[in-house]
């Protein structure tokens, strides 16, 4: 009976992991929940769109480096961020005004947006590719660790190490920031209000005097800067290959969804659910139980409810289960 | 006659090109571009039923065609006795758990009434079963997978020929396509999208990960043929008479009796894979002949003329007295299972079962791309769709490489930009297809071939 060592044992490999994933989830599933709300398509160019971003810090990111402009411990690439959001925002309106804006005029159904954004999808995919090529690339630097295993142990005399990557801490702390800021923007402003009030009733804010253009500009922008950020911190946390990042967009969708499609506050904890059971699911609790129960009844197997390679299965099992009994996500969707 | 002249001119451009291919690469390129292409077009007549014909948005095309792949894997290959004899019959013993989950969890919903205590029974038999299932199936799984795991290691298959998997396949595609069709068909047309797509990543999880039913990422490799090996090919006396007949004009300029057996020999190698290439092009082009005629015959029937009333105005066809629900999971099965039947041929072809192959890009989005740009609602078109962006992903490597010399020919060749361009060559295909799919989507929305309903 070792409760402290067992609770360590499931920070360290689970709630600390599925925190920094579920906050890069939460990221992107708020982009592809605004998108959905307020342009009324499901953008399939999503995971593409977060690579494009990641891909200009990244440039950035050699840039300064080669200049030898660095922040210390923290990464030079959360320098780039900013140049990589305005490059973001930008391919971001071009597409929109060459691209989606003719079928948003044209009031074409949902389905053919979407397919247009699978147009989008390959002609990103296909831009990344060429200007970065398909491989891994690492571009983390600063310092790696908070807290690493020996030291923590060292520290309390647990058995259990405790590691806090830096990424992870900077992945939650950027979140929070982030998402609060957006969530403060949509309720308090008069532009976040416009926004809601676009989002919920097109015709009716068009009536009380909404710019439709300066709305479907705002969204871009915000989409930009969460796409840019959470494709960041994804590549900081782990590293930048534009097939996973296209990968990606099938969890984020399913957090979208899970969440409430339209409601960014379900999208953001919709990222959480969708990380969590992830983990939790594929983990082996073999350890675990060694501490928690007593000696003569440890088990033999691993106790794991589900092989890792089955991670992203689990999502998406998830995403059926809520679509078959709350068709509408877990918070109800479509508010805004 | 007249109406049918695009069909007519768009079809014999797209041979030309083809034949282009064969004179200036070479015949054996020219024919695997076109089994791929008959290939593509079978998947896209199947994602044309159910979005031309129905209006159903389904981005599950890849797990249909893995589970068509995966038909082609256990009907043809021999089976592993060993493997059966030590865990053949606890597998047995969970399919047989797995229908009796089903079977009780219908029971469940019938005879309940909705309230609490239902989901409660429903979730426990789901939970109870699953963790049977687990403790008769982990031991097994086992040593299943324990049999020369580098050889076999899974049951095998049948061992029947591989051209019955066609058939298989299909019902494999539409059984998992009755399913996905009761949970999914309710949904709003892009949450249907989304759904499918990712339950066919569902299905290429499983597949991909349970090494006792195909071997899983270890691949299945060296499936019997339906047409002759080139070895064998090469050492039969007719077909060595047969090359020697057609090209007896280049054997005749030869003057010495040795050279002419060398160069004999060499065109007899040549020539046996493209005769191999060439069987299945016949065989495959049966299979797109069936189906056109098929297609083309549901199309212009009365049940046609509803599924198109059900997609143009699906309240209006309700109201008609058509059952709309019952309608859409018909086609649903029907246009998947079609795609099953080209999963299967594609295995056939390749002779092997990847399942790590199997990606979103390739064979959803892809496949879409050809529907969209051949004519939603067209069969022709949806062919000529398959066709013509499978060309296009095959040749615009060349294409690419071309343009990229041409564009810059005023740079030096050890020009850095040039380098890194003349790189990413294959990248370029993405860049095509997106472009090709915005211009269409743009500028003729209806496709190559829009749909045209003449009623006679």
């Amino acid at each position: 009976m070792d409760f402290l060592n067992a609770i360590i044992l499931l920070l360290n490999y689970i709630i600390v992991p599925a925190l920094a994933y579920g906050s890069q989830l939460a990221l992107g599933a708020i982009f592809v929940t605004l998108i959905y709300g307020i342009l009324r398509f499901a953008n399939f160019a999503t995971g593409d769109m977060m690579s494009f971003g990641t891909m200009v810090a990244i440039l950035f990111t050699w840039y300064f480096q080669s200049l030898g402009i660095s922040l210390g411990v923290l990464p030079t690439a959360l320098l780039a961020i900013p140049l990589a959001i305005v490059f973001m925002i930008l391919y971001m309106l071009t597409i929109d005004k060459f691209v989606f804006s003719y079928y948003r005029i044209k009031k074409s159904p949902p389905v053919q947006l979407a397919m247009v954004s699978i147009g989008v999808m390959f002609v990103t995919q296909a831009i990344v590719r060429i200007i970065i090529g398909p491989f891994d690339r690492r571009f983390f630097d600063g310092e790696k660790f908070i807290i690493k295993a020996n030291q923590f142990k060292e520290m309390t005399g647990l058995n259990e190490g405790l590691t806090i990557k830096s990424t992870q801490v900077l992945t939650i702390f950027l979140t929070i920031i982030v998402v609060s800021i957006l969530f403060w923007f949509l309720n308090k402003t008069k532009t976040g209000k416009s926004m809601r009030a676009y989002s919920d009733n097109e015709d009716l804010a068009l009536l009380s005097g909404i710019d439709p253009k300066r709305v479907v500009m705002i969204t871009w922008m915000i989409a930009g800067i969460l796409a840019t950020i959470g494709g960041v911190l994804y590549g900081l946390d782990k590293s930048f290959k534009p097939f996973t990042y296209f990968n990606n967009m099938l969890p984020i969708f399913a957090a979208a969804i899970v969440g409430g499609i339209g409601n960014p506050f379900g999208a953001f904890l919709g990222g959480y659910v969708i990380a969590f059971s992830e983990i939790f699911l594929t983990y082996a609790y073999k350890k675990f139980f060694m501490y928690m129960l007593p000696e003569n009844m440890e088990p033999n197997s691993l106790i794991q409810l589900l092989s890792t390679d089955y991670k992203f299965a689990v999502s998406f099992s998830i995403l059926v289960i809520v679509l078959l009994f709350r068709p509408s996500g877990i918070f109800k969707g479509k508010i805004l | 006659m007249k109406q049918y002249a695009n069909v007519i001119t768009a079809y014999a451009i797209m041979i030309g090109l083809i034949i282009l291919v064969g004179i200036f690469q070479s015949w054996n390129i020219a024919f695997s571009i076109f089994n791929l292409c008959l290939i593509s077009a079978v998947m896209t007549m199947g994602a044309n039923i159910q979005w031309g014909y129905a209006g159903l948005i389904n981005f599950g095309i890849m797990g249909y065609t893995a589970l068509g792949g995966l038909a082609a894997v256990l009907v043809s290959v021999p089976p592993v006795r060993e493997a059966w004899q030590v865990g053949g019959l606890s597998m047995l013993f969970c399919l047989f758990i797995i229908v009796l989950i089903v079977f009780s969890i219908r029971y469940v919903l019938k005879n309940f009434q909705k309230s609490k205590r239902k989901n409660i029974y429903i979730a426990s038999i789901i939970v109870i079963g699953l963790i049977i299932l687990r403790i008769v199936s982990g031991p097994a799984i086992h040593s299943i997978e324990a049999v020369e795991p580098a050889k076999t290691g899974f049951l095998g298959g049948l061992g029947l020929p591989i051209i019955f998997s066609w058939i298989v396949g299909a019902f494999f595609a539409g059984g998992l396509a009755y399913i996905i069709g009761k949970v999914a068909l309710g949904l709003r047309a892009d949450y249907l999208a989304i759904a499918t797509l990712l339950i066919s990543e569902i299905v290429i999880a499983i597949i991909k990960h349970e090494d006792w039913l195909a071997r899983g990422v270890k691949n299945v490799i060296g499936l019997k043929r339906p047409v002759p090996y080139e070895v064998n090919l090469q050492s039969e006396q007719w077909f060595i008479d047969l090359v020697a007949k057609w090209n007896r004009g280049v054997l005749d300029l030869i003057s010495t009796a040795e050279g002419k057996q060398a160069a004999l020999s060499q065109l007899v190698i040549e020539s046996s894979s493209v005769f191999v290439k060439i069987c299945y092009s016949g065989l495959f082009l049966t299979v797109v002949v069936i189906l056109l005629i098929i297609t083309q015959k549901a199309l212009y029937s009365p049940w046609g003329r509803m599924m198109r009333a059900i997609r143009d105005n699906e309240e209006a066809a309700n109201a008609m007295g058509k059952n709309v629900v019952k309608q859409h999971l018909l086609i649903f099965i029907l246009g998947s299972a079609i795609v099953g039947i080209a999963g299967a041929m594609m295995v056939t072809h390749d002779g092997l079962f990847t399942p790590g192959s199997y990606r979103p890009m390739r064979y959803t989005f892809l496949i879409w791309v050809m529907v969209i740009v051949g004519g939603s609602g067209n069969n022709f078109g949806a062919i000529l769709g398959g066709f013509a962006v499978w060309f296009l992903w095959i040749e615009a490597a060349p294409i690419a490489l071309f343009l990229i010399n041409l564009f810059t020919s005023g740079l030096a060749d050890t020009n850095a930009f040039k380098l890194h361009l003349i790189d990413s060559v294959p990248y370029f295909r993405f860049l095509m297809m997106g472009i090709g799919l915005l211009l269409i989507m743009r500028y003729r929305p209806k496709g190559i071939l829009p749909e045209k309903i003449n009623i006679k």
